[in-house]
């Protein structure tokens, strides 16, 4: 069939005859389909010179004579073979029925208008939805507490070990290059001044209250919810929720608590390995750059900058972990039974933690400040 | 066009296995052209795997598998890439691709391979829906909003978007109502001697064995323990094959087949 040199299908109209020519079939679907659009009305078709007929080309024939005729073709084409009347009487009992489906709505600055509108409207629905979930989550949470034989202790470790353990390598290298980063800002701009010591201030400061905790959990966001919502979002697809619901198990209880508390155990950890490695990172470039000698460091460390200083950056960390988790999780929850959904459900999963967690840290920064924490 | 009967798919000594699980141990089996072959065995026997070897997503641990008469391990990518576009998978599961609609699922050969323009590959695509006995408002939905019958209608639809050489179908009447499973026999032997193509169709359904094939193969024991037509098959002295087909199921089915093509022989 295919390696034989074929023939290109052609139509041909000579003293009100039409005569298909040729191989009708898919390589030839688009010249042939443009042979047929010119032909107005036909009764009947010569298909003595025939060639190769395939089902596009069967459907070519029916769009050029109407199902009703193709459905009658012993009587016109008595000659065909049976097969290929059994094939065209197939395609044309098939394209009975309309074949167009009703088209798309259009564009338009109306339309763009709408899109806007709906765009706004998924935003206020997406936050209700947000508190709702959490709302969900925190009373499943409470309900789970007062019941210590439905702890699920297994799965928690090893999503502890899946979001806290594995991230130690990746948070400890960011925060100690940016910790050195700080550092070496901190050391330019202060020369000038002649205050290089205060360095050591600026690389704790920036680190205990922020720097350590807000790192942490960016990362997190992009490492763990996106897993999150990934596995969840895929469990969804799969129809395994479903599966859960029917089995009278609680997904909120099984999928989401053990991640959730997961990361709330996590990202305080991590949060203080990420000051510990920022500090260190910038008591590295203070002893190679600026002659402060990590005793010096430490000495400052401890004289000058109070306990209170860590302890705000740390009470955040639980409340970040919380929101990157539930959110990670409804994302999940949300996507619909396509890879495409669940690829965007996990993006758009990404993106709301990372900004909650910096909206959430700066209201923090300014209460905090009013507070004279 | 080449003959009738010559083997375009040849196995010979196939080895599968998965860690320690040995699937497939000397397996041979032709599918020969223009014929389909069912394919019959136990859950689990390695029909799936055996059918995931031929087309080549399972690089066999040993033995060879020659499809036109080469093995596709041994092509260039360009060139498997040709051959692979004359098969036709229907899978298990109906793997449609989740994120786009159903003409688009039977349009996306045809725009890759066929080099259609959209529209025209939609318009096909929606023939070859309806060919495959979906309606037609089913076209713009999501394979997530199929039910199960009509997900193998759709990947039906799918394979044979090409008009494939060789089409492997995998249990595509499971899940159909009898009605469409009789239809869909009736499809295959209509489109078969049409257009002469070789299917490779697992399944379970004794109906379309009476009903559709030319040749059985029997799996059992890592290997096929018969190719051949069907009266010869069941007259095999296996237990498996005695069960199989003697059991109240195949006896039922093979008493409709005989019925069904002895009054009236019109039926095929
Ligand atoms: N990806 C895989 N990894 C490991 N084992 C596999 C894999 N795929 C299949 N198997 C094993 O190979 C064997 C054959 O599987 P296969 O899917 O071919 O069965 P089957 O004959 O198609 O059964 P069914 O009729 O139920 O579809 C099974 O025992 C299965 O566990
Ligand atoms: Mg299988």
């Amino acid at each position: 069939m295919p390696d034989n040199v074929s023939r290109p299908g052609r139509l041909e109209q000579d003293a009100h005859r039409l005569s298909a020519i040729g191989d009708w079939t898919l390589p030839h679907y688009a010249s042939l389909r443009d042979a047929v659009a010119r032909v107005h009305e036909a009764e009947s078709i010569d298909l003595e010179r025939l060639g190769e007929l395939d089902t596009s080309g069967a459907a070519l024939l029916v769009d050029l004579l109407g199902p009703d005729t193709v459905r009658d073709v012993d009587r016109w084409a008595p000659n065909l073979p049976a097969e290929r009347q059994a094939l065209l009487r197939a395609v044309a009992d098939a394209s009975r029925s309309p074949l167009f489906a009703p088209p798309s709505p259009g564009g338009g600055p109306l339309a763009a208008l709408a899109a806007l509108g709906q765009t706004v409207e998924r935003l206020a629905r997406q936050q209700r939805q947000l508190i709702a979930f959490i709302g969900l989550t925190l009373s499943t949470l409470l309900v789970t507490l007062l019941t210590p034989w439905r702890w699920r202790i297994t799965s928690l470790v090893a999503h502890v070990e899946q979001t806290g353990l594995n991230a130690i390598p990746i948070v400890a290298l960011l925060t100690f290059l940016v910790g050195a980063v700080v550092a070496f800002l901190g050391a330019t701009v202060l020369r000038d001044f002649g205050a290089t010591i205060y360095t050591v201030n600026l690389v704790t400061y920036s680190f205990l209250r922020e720097f350590g905790v807000l790192l942490a959990a960016i990362l997190l966001a992009g490492r763990t919810a996106s897993a999150f919502t990934a596995q969840i979002g895929s469990m969804k697809a799969n129809e395994e929720i479903d599966a859960l619901r029917a089995q009278g198990l609680d997904p909120i209880e099984l999928l989401v608590l053990p991640r959730v508390l997961a990361m709330t155990i996590s990202l305080p950890i991590l949060t203080l390995v990420g000051m510990l490695s920022g500090m260190l990172g910038g008591a590295l470039v203070c002893a190679l750059a600026l002659d402060i000698s990590p005793t010096q460091f430490l000495n400052i460390l401890q004289r000058d900058i109070p306990l209170r200083h860590f302890l705000v950056g740390m009470v955040k960390a639980p409340l970040f972990a919380f929101l990157v988790a539930v959110i990670g999780c409804l994302e999940g929850f949300k996507a619909k039974a396509s890879a495409q959904s669940v690829g965007e459900h996990t993006t758009s999963s990404v993106v709301q933690s990372i900004f909650m967690v910096i909206l959430l840290d700066a209201l923090a920064a300014l209460y905090f400040m009013e507070m004279g924490w | 066009m080449s003959e009738r009967g010559e083997a375009i798919v040849e196995i010979r000594g196939l080895v599968n296995r998965f860690g320690q699980h040995v699937v497939h141990h000397g397996l041979d089996l032709d599918i020969r052209r223009g014929e389909i072959l069912g394919v019959v065995g136990g859950s689990g026997t390695g029909k799936s795997v055996l059918l995931r070897s031929i087309v080549g997503l399972k690089r066999p641990d040993g033995g060879t598998v020659r499809v036109f008469g080469e093995e596709l391990e041994r092509l260039s990518s360009a060139r498997r890439a040709r051959v692979e576009r004359r098969f036709g998978v229907l899978f298990q599961r109906g793997a449609l691709f989740s994120s786009l609609n159903l003409q688009e699922n039977v349009a996306l050969p045809l725009i890759e391979h066929a080099g259609l323009s959209r529209a025209d590959a939609e318009r096909l695509a929606r023939v070859k829906l309806a060919l495959a006995g979906l309606p037609p408002d089913a076209a713009r939905l999501n394979p997530a909003e199929l039910s199960g019958g009509m997900i193998k209608r759709a990947a039906l639809a799918r394979a044979l978007a090409l008009d494939p050489e060789v089409l492997f179908l995998d249990e595509p009447t499971a899940g159909l109502d009898p009605i469409g499973a009789a239809a869909f026999d009736r499809l295959l032997l209509t489109l078969r001697d049409a257009l002469g193509f070789s299917v490779f169709l697992v399944t379970h359904d004794l109906d379309t064995l009476y009903s559709s094939c030319d040749r059985v193969a029997v799996i059992a024991d890592k290997r096929i323990l018969v190719a051949a037509p069907l009266a010869e098959v069941e007259g095999t002295d296996d237990p498996w094959i005695r069960d199989y087909f003697h059991g109240p199921r195949g006896r039922a089915a093979s008493q409709a087949a005989r019925h069904h093509s002895s009054p009236n022989g019109e039926e095929r």
